[in-house]
């Protein structure tokens, strides 16, 4: 059994009296891809901020690989090997897309610089297929370009945990595909992984284990085909009109 | 990163000879063009120093005169009994202490409070200075006597402004001037890309502050009697301000376009108009802000971008390629 590269013990986090994440536990194998799904307002990307620092949480801890990250500041969990994607991409919009991954490459976990950061850049965007566009600004970029930048600004710090925050939410069918694909061969390099996703598509064709929460609560955890068969979560999934 | 480039070589000997060649000026004229060419080399030192935190930022301080201010008073009160070059370092220190107070208490809250935070520190600093002089002393202000001519006064600033452009350069070559423009750019993408955004903002504005000082310091036995209206007024925030932003921050010397024009026409409109000086300030605000929201040399650039454009249009299929 391979070593665990992050557990989440018994952590909590309200916002007033909303409880976003109650008591929720699980654990993260070394080079597993693992899935964070519920309906909307489950506490998925609540989960994720606290993962990453950009919340503390209330209650219970965080360890990444034997270290204690919860409770630490942003970017020391990022110098520790958190590296993390959002939601709604987020690009360095005055730059290029080589000096966006740069960005990835010397502050977080690796902290490279000068012409070995840049040639890690260029490794970055040929593998998420952006070789030969490296001095074309983000801001003159689709939006599946920019998150193959925000991606590759991610692994550019060689991260312990990658967390992927709906990276497959707003593309396009055929963009879709290669998404999904890109995230299997980062998982095939070996890469950790942790996804919060709504296309099941992709959580079912990537995803080995997963988590799903509702209402702040783990309520299932195991074998992404069980799990989706429990009848617990067809029914989170079901009784929530606004997600599918 | 760590070479130097062919660009920057010629830069660094083109510099070095302006250098040279502004260093012969008071050789020449010792009267009223010395005395216009100090203005002008102490608001470049001012403005490039300003820049150097608030150009990567966005944060605009209007602090300026509090330090500035603090330069000059530590000459002023010390001068009785230490000697000058220790005096203008002290009055760096100070400033970078009060800068650092101030980051740590402001940096960590948004772009708008730390404008008005700023602002009103300046005024406070102020206050308690000149209520702490009427209590201790009899007099408003102190009196600043040296030996240094103007010329010596205009050589000190020219050697500070070239410290600051060399300071610049090299945090701009280095992690730490990448993590500002990270910073500037996106603070959520610093801050997850392992950048401690709070310390690195406080370390700039000290050391931009410390330099605001210092030039506070050089400049005190221009005037024989300092006294708190002049060496903490809030025309000099809002001057150094305009004129950055009228040059543009972008560039290490973008706020030296707007240095020279704007200081003649504050000179002329000052000798002209004495009461209209506030007036002059607004309109440049305003027409600033209208025309030229990236500066001078922001506007330059775009040109340029212009010019350079049709060649290359790289974003026409985004999808075909596979990864």
């Amino acid at each position: 059994m391979t070593a665990v590269a992050l557990s989440v013990n018994g952590a909590r986090k309200a916002f007033g009296g909303l409880v976003a994440v109650n008591d929720v536990s699980f654990e993260v194998r070394e080079g597993e891809l693992f899935g964070l799904i519920g309906p909307n307002g489950s506490g998925k990307t609540t989960m994720l901020n606290l993962i990453s620092g950009a919340l503390r949480p209330d209650a219970g801890e965080i360890v990444l690989s034997g270290t204690r990250i919860s409770g630490m500041p942003a970017h020391k969990i990022a110098r520790q090997g958190v590296a993390r994607t959002f939601q709604l991409v987020r690009m360095l919009p005055a730059m290029d897309a080589e000096h966006n991954v740069i960005a990835g490459a010397v502050f977080g976990h690796r902290r490279l610089w000068g012409a070995q950061a840049r040639e890690a850049a260029h490794e970055l965007l040929a593998l998420v297929g952006l070789r030969g566009r490296e001095h074309v600004p983000v801001a003159a970029m689709t939006y599946i370009d920019q998150k193959r930048v925000e991606l590759a600004r991610a692994l550019a710090s060689d991260p312990r945990v990658l967390l992927l925050d709906e990276w497959l939410a707003g593309l396009n069918p055929s963009e879709l595909n290669i998404g999904i694909e890109l995230i299997a061969k980062l998982s095939e390099q070996g890469r950790t992984i942790i996804m919060v996703e709504h296309v099941m598509d992709a959580i079912r064709s990537l995803c080995g284990r997963c988590v799903v929460m509702n209402s702040g609560r783990k309520i299932k955890e195991g074998n992404v085909e069980d799990v989706l068969a429990d009848p617990e979560v067809v029914e989170a999934y079901l009784g929530d009109d606004d997600d599918a | 990163m760590t070479r130097l480039s062919s660009g920057e070589v010629l830069t660094g000997i083109l510099g070095a000879a302006t250098l040279g060649v502004l260093a012969l000026l008071p050789l020449a004229d010792q009267g009223y063009y010395l005395s216009l060419a100090i203005n002008m080399v102490l608001f470049a030192a001012l403005c490039t120093a300003w820049t150097l935190f608030s150009g990567p930022t966005h944060y605009v301080s209007l602090a300026t005169a509090a330090f500035y201010g603090l330069g000059t008073y530590t000459v002023g009160l010390g001068l009785d009994y230490l000697p000058f070059p220790v005096l203008v370092v002290m009055g760096g220190v100070v400033a970078a202490i009060l800068a650092g107070l101030v980051g740590a208490a402001t940096l960590r809250i948004s772009g708008v409070y730390f404008v008005i935070f700023t602002f009103g520190l300046a005024e406070l600093v102020r206050q308690i200075v000149s209520y702490t002089q009427v209590k201790l002393s009899s007099r408003m202000g102190l009196y600043v006597f040296t030996d240094f001519t103007e010329r010596d006064i205009y050589w000190m600033l020219l050697g500070l402004t070239a410290v600051v452009f060399i300071t610049g350069w090299l945090i701009n070559r280095s992690r730490l001037g990448f993590a500002m423009q990270i910073i500037g750019n996106d603070e959520t993408v610093a801050k997850h890309s392992g950048i401690d955004t709070a310390k690195l903002k406080i370390i700039l504005f000290m050391i931009s502050g410390a330099f605001i000082g210092i030039a506070g310091a050089i400049i005190a036995p221009r005037y024989s009697y300092v006294e708190p209206p002049g060496a903490f007024s809030p025309m000099i925030s809002f001057l150094v301000v305009i004129m950055a932003l009228l040059g543009g921050t972008r560039k290490l010397w973008g706020p030296l376009v707007g240095v020279i024009p704007f200081t003649i026409v504050m000179d002329i409109v000052s000798v002209r108009f004495p009461n209209d000086t506030s007036i002059v300030m607004g309109l440049a605000f305003l027409v600033i802000v209208y025309l030229l929201p990236d500066g001078i040399t922001g506007r330059l650039e775009q040109f340029w971008a212009y010019l350079k454009k049709p060649r290359a249009a790289p974003e026409a299929a985004p999808v075909e390629e596979r990864a």
